[in-house]
């Protein structure tokens, strides 16, 4: 435990002392803002929540959490700090954990920093707070989600232009699942149960409830079996190509 | 204080290493010595179990590493070879981060990372961030990280590679005032370093330990200056 906490700060401090923070930071704020309002219709639509907020994170993630995640493994074996790093008394568990939590907690900060936001619909109306918090609550989720795929993905490769290009698939297609473009290219050669439980994975369908204030345990439950499957995946990978 | 028993290490079906046995003892400091690509850098990733050898054994004050990686490797400092580092951090940033993955305790800290800030001169580059070091200046941050726990082994693959000569002479004092009490192994291109600062030499080319005694006995086993012997060593296998 203590050692997560150690590879936890080193690594948000990275953040922080590169670009990378802000120009995240600032990029998602522009986008999420801009798509609330121009895309989402936050004034037209005449009513006091945050649906149009929400219902564009699932497609901001997809593109901007596989770029923070796309470093935190294919840049060790890049510049061989992996060796630097397992050859000190840690457990490859505890580096995962501790690079995961860290990105997991950054992206929470600027999810926290579109504050605004819920002022001005509070300013403007009266919306259901519980609903808002909810949906709050399964955007962090699902970014984490995506999250996890991104951190293993990463650690497949040294390039980190790769692993940004099949997170961003990988997370798409668990995004899509339970949508037909994704269905209909199973369908062709899986049983039916294999392509119910594809469509049972959708993201889209476990944030949907969740952004609307449906909160339900099996929500949860999803989410963290994905990100524990995905995670242990990730130490595995780590601890069978640790070189190359 | 290290057992190395018939280690094999295969890349697509080739052998890196080959049947290498070694014991190295306290005290002892141990300059590997090879061409390009003879197999040292990977021996040493075995030995400080980054990698996991094909078969054979090493074992760490009777440890196996296998099974007790973590223990092991508290007793090991070591210097990677090109000496990575997170470049974004400043040298206090990292040092205190290896430090206390370390297990230092918060009482000792500052005193450790004193000691090998005066060890290796890095005063003046405390505040500045890795990446921007110079090259000499990075091989020191690298090895200040691998004494900071003043381990009873260290590793070091290539520690002078890329100093100066200065920064060579300081560094071969450094490893010369430690080694009473510790085991070293150090890897490297160049014969003098052998004569200076090790008890001990092993050669070795494709893999193999062909040439394992004291750097005298090298220096007497072959006609001509310690590179001559080197080469005629070295060849000799691949012829």
């Amino acid at each position: 435990m203590k050692n997560i906490i150690i590879i936890f700060n080193r690594e948000l401090l990275s953040y922080f002392s590169t670009p990378i923070a802000y120009v995240f930071l600032v990029i998602f704020l522009l986008l999420s803002g801009s798509l609330t309002f121009y895309m989402g219709g936050f004034y037209e639509r005449g009513q006091a929540d945050l649906l149009p907020f929400f219902s564009f994170h699932p497609w901001l993630y997809l593109f901007l959490v596989p770029a923070i995640s796309m470093k935190l493994w294919a840049e060790e074996r890049k510049s061989g700090t992996i060796e630097l790093i397992l050859t000190l008394p840690v457990k490859v568990s505890e580096v995962v954990i501790g690079k995961y939590l860290a990105a997991w907690f950054f992206i929470s900060l600027a999810l926290l920093l579109t504050f605004p936001i819920w002022i001005t619909v509070n300013y403007l109306g009266e919306p259901d707070n519980g609903a808002i918090i909810s949906g709050y609550l399964g955007s962090l989720l699902m970014s984490g989600g995506f999250l996890a795929i991104g951190s293993c993905m990463s650690s497949i490769t040294q390039n980190q232009v790769i692993a940004f290009i099949i997170s961003v698939v990988v997370c798409f297609i668990f995004l899509l699942s339970g949508t037909n473009l994704v269905l209909d290219f199973f369908n062709t050669w899986l049983p039916q149960g294999a392509v119910d439980a594809i469509a049972s994975l959708s993201f889209l369908s476990h944030f949907s409830s969740l952004s609307k204030g449906v909160i339900d345990l099996r929500d949860f439950i999803y989410y963290a079996a994905l990100i524990g499957f995905w995670l242990y995946i990730n130490i595995e990978l780590v601890n069978i190509k640790k070189g190359g | 204080m290290i057992e190395i028993r018939h280690l094999y290490k295969q890349y697509d079906n080739t052998n890196v290493v080959e049947d290498l046995s070694l014991d190295i003892n306290k005290g002892e400091v141990l300059g590997f010595l090879g061409p390009n690509g003879a197999g040292k850098s990977t021996t040493m990733k075995m030995i400080t179990g980054f990698i996991e050898p094909t078969s054979g054994k090493i074992k760490i004050k009777n440890l196996s590493i296998k099974d007790n990686s973590l223990e092991v490797k508290k007793y090991i400092g070591y210097l990677p070879e090109g000496a990575p580092q997170y470049g974004e951090m400043t040298t206090y940033d990292f040092l205190v981060f290896v430090a206390k993955i370390r297990g230092i305790h918060k009482n000792q800290l500052s005193e450790a990372i004193s000691m090998v800030v005066e060890n290796l001169s890095l005063h003046d580059v405390l505040n500045k961030r890795i990446e921007h070091l110079s090259k000499g200046f990075k091989r020191r941050v690298g090895i200040a990280q691998a004494i900071i726990h003043d381990p009873e082994i260290l590793i070091m693959d290539e520690p002078t590679d890329g100093l100066d000569p200065n920064q060579k002479y300081d560094v071969r004092e450094l490893i010369k005032k430690i080694s009473k009490d510790k085991t070293i192994i150090i890897s490297t291109h160049i014969l003098e370093e052998v004569e200076a600062v090790c008890t001990r030499a092993a050669i070795i080319a494709k893999g193999k330990l062909l040439f394992d005694d004291t750097p005298k006995i090298l220096k007497e086993s072959g006609s001509g200056n310690l590179d001559n012997i080197f080469r005629q060593i070295t060849m000799r296998s691949s012829s």
